[in-house]
């Protein structure tokens, strides 16, 4: 599966903004939004994909991107696990590290869940990861 | 107002790792460590071997596979080897590899003379090569 280089540019500085809105406003509701939106990009189904008519000149490979989202909706899900159960720490921690994290991905292209891969499989090498094509 | 201080620490923290990132990413730097055939899996270059390790969520590998298969088409005796991290957990391991990919720069004996985390420039691969292949006297 391909993905949409313009769509993860525009993604990653959205969710950038959504995710320091969440952490300004304390709103678990837009974080829930974010959540949602994770969860769509894990499945390959990006929101932002309706910004972009006609197809794009050159497409990458899908699989990190999407192993990066399913890592951002687990952030995600453990900052909104924080701000229901009002455990201030997981909220806050939870949603900053998502954010810098698509911080990361909007300014310089780097993709932490990604690098973060080879580190998860050192230490849980029994662990079936493949994201599903 | 502790939200906002968060995301300014979050954001000022980023801006550091980028930083460095972009300055230390696929630098190609000494080191000490020693490979065999065997261990690689792969027979070894005849004057030398250029190792990546690389996984499916890495999207700097595939660049580094057309930096490291040209400069191995361009420099005679230099081999290209990618081995799938994943499988090779051992040897990830072994070598204390973190992060894909990573490049190993193997003399012709396997011993690891440089190692770059991230995608390395093909001036500094060549570079790297000729400062040891000028100087073998092993060679023929």
């Amino acid at each position: 599966m391909r993905a949409d280089p313009r769509v993860l540019r525009l993604g990653a500085a959205v969710t950038t903004l959504v995710l320091a809105l969440v952490l300004v406003t304390g709103s678990a509701w837009l974080l829930a939004v974010q959540a949602v939106v994770f969860a769509a990009g894990a499945a390959g189904r990006s929101p932002y994909r309706v910004f972009f008519r006609g197809p794009p000149t050159k497409t990458e490979d899908a699989r990190p991107p999407r192993f990066a989202q399913v890592v951002g909706l687990v952030f995600a899900a453990a900052g909104l696990i924080g701000f229901i159960a009002g455990i201030t720490p997981l909220a806050l921690g939870a949603t900053a590290a998502a954010l810098l994290a698509a911080f990361l991905n909007a300014a310089f292209g780097f993709c932490l869940g990604c690098e973060m891969y080879l580190m998860i499989r050192r230490l849980l090498p029994a662990a079936n990861m493949e994201v599903p094509q | 107002m502790t939200g906002w201080w968060v995301v300014l620490a979050t954001l000022a923290l980023g801006t550091v790792i980028g930083v460095v990132k972009l300055r230390r990413d696929g630098r190609l730097r000494e080191s000490g460590q020693n490979l065999t055939a065997h261990a690689l899996g792969h027979e070894l270059g005849e004057r030398a071997t250029l190792v990546q390790f690389s996984t499916a969520f890495c999207q700097p590998c595939r660049a580094t596979r057309r930096v490291l298969a040209e400069v191995s088409a361009l420099v005679p005796g230099v081999s290209h080897v990618e081995i799938d991290a994943e499988s090779r957990l051992d040897l990830v391991r072994e070598l204390d590899i973190m992060r894909t990919p990573t490049v190993l720069v193997l003399d012709g004996g396997g011993a690891v003379v440089k190692r770059a985390s991230g995608q390395p420039r093909k001036a500094d691969v060549i570079a790297a090569l000729g400062a040891f292949l000028s100087h073998d006297p092993d060679e023929k």
